[in-house]
């Protein structure tokens, strides 16, 4: 039968009648990468900017986040758009912290990544200096695109991921650079 | 209302105590002494002929050329049966950077007087909550003071290789 729903490609495995077999990495990679439930945490211009890529017109949806997600504990994907205040910083920190494993970072726009222009006293240097960021997103503010392709690399993170990673002494050192735990 | 009137008034009542009448921009504005500065206040506000009886804004301003009067904390006023607006300024010395709180006359006067504090290291005597409130609580120092270099050379977090400096 003719269609135009796409649905998701079957993962590498041994197909015979009645059965299906691969790998629990592949399958819950490829339901994990399919319903990333975002948090915004939207402090500026940034955030305006997401509003758009949620809208009809760029339909950030599609891609399985359907639901933003404004409790941590529900979400997997931290996304951090705008600039955060030293005074902010402990804010976010919670937040991630009380998100549950896996859990992913976009630093969108260059404030959030770097500081961006505010290079001063107030403003945080890029959320990296507090909690470990996957992706980042350049631009002030980026295009709708841009944040769609961050959310495509992190699903291929999501995707890809070993289901030990979290697990792993070098994903273990990293949260303790950040000390967290 | 016109300025003369009110200047002609304060100078009445406060003789000494008010002083450098300008009017920038029509804007009437004069210097306090400190210890005049919340009677000033009072009067403005309580006289039934001004009614000038909000305040609009109070900040701070740092002068370091100023031998012993280094730092300047302005009050806006304006007295909406009028719509008349007024600006007063009262200079401190950096060893005595004391000013008496104007809370007691004003509520708003409270978060203002603590972002002054905040910015500029300004003692508001008598007010009942005096730290900071817009910078995090760890900052040891005051930013807005003109006593810091422009950029400190000694840092790494923004380096050539990724910033082009």
């Amino acid at each position: 039968m003719e269609t135009s729903i796409k649905t998701v490609e079957a993962p590498d495995g041994y197909e015979g009648s009645g059965f299906f077999a691969t790998s629990f990495d592949k399958v819950i990679g490829l339901a994990r990468s399919h319903s990333l439930w975002p948090l915004p945490f939207a402090t500026s211009c940034c955030g305006i900017e997401f509003m758009a890529a949620m809208g009809s017109h760029y339909d950030f949806a599609r891609f399985g986040s359907e639901r933003p997600s404004f409790s941590p504990r529900q979400a997997d994907l931290l996304m951090v758009m705008g600039t955060i205040a030293k005074k902010m910083a402990p804010i976010v920190k919670q937040v991630y912290l009380q998100m549950a494993e896996p859990r992913w970072v976009i630093a969108m726009g260059a404030c959030a990544s770097s500081g961006g222009i505010f290079d001063t006293y107030s403003v945080l240097q890029g959320i990296d200096r507090i909690i470990p960021v996957d992706v980042y997103i350049p631009g002030c503010p980026p295009r709708p695109e841009q944040v769609i392709d961050g959310l495509i690399q992190i699903r291929e993170m999501a995707a890809s991921e070993s289901l030990r990673r979290r697990n792993s002494p070098e994903y273990e050192a990293l949260l303790a650079s950040y000390k967290i735990q | 209302m016109t300025n003369q009137e009110v200047a002609e008034e304060l100078v009445k009542k406060f003789e000494n105590d008010v002083f450098d009448f300008e009017e920038p921009y029509g804007l009437l504005t004069l210097s306090v002494s400190r210890e005049q500065i919340i009677p000033v206040l009072e009067y403005l506000k309580n006289s039934p002929a001004f009614q000038i009886d909000f305040l609009t804004d109070i900040t701070g301003v740092h002068y370091p050329d100023y031998l012993d009067r280094e730092f300047c904390v302005v009050y806006h006023a304006h007295s909406f049966v009028h719509n008349f607006r007024v600006r007063l300024k009262v200079f401190l010395s950096l060893n005595d950077i004391h000013v008496p709180t104007a809370s007691g006359i004003y509520m708003s006067a409270n978060w203002m007087e603590r972002e002054t504090y905040d910015f500029f290291g300004i003692i508001f005597d008598g007010h009942p909550n005096l730290q900071r409130i817009l910078n995090m609580d760890e900052m040891d120092y005051h930013p807005m003071r003109k006593e810091y270099p422009l950029e400190d050379g000694t840092r790494n977090d923004k380096i050539d290789a990724l910033f082009g400096r």
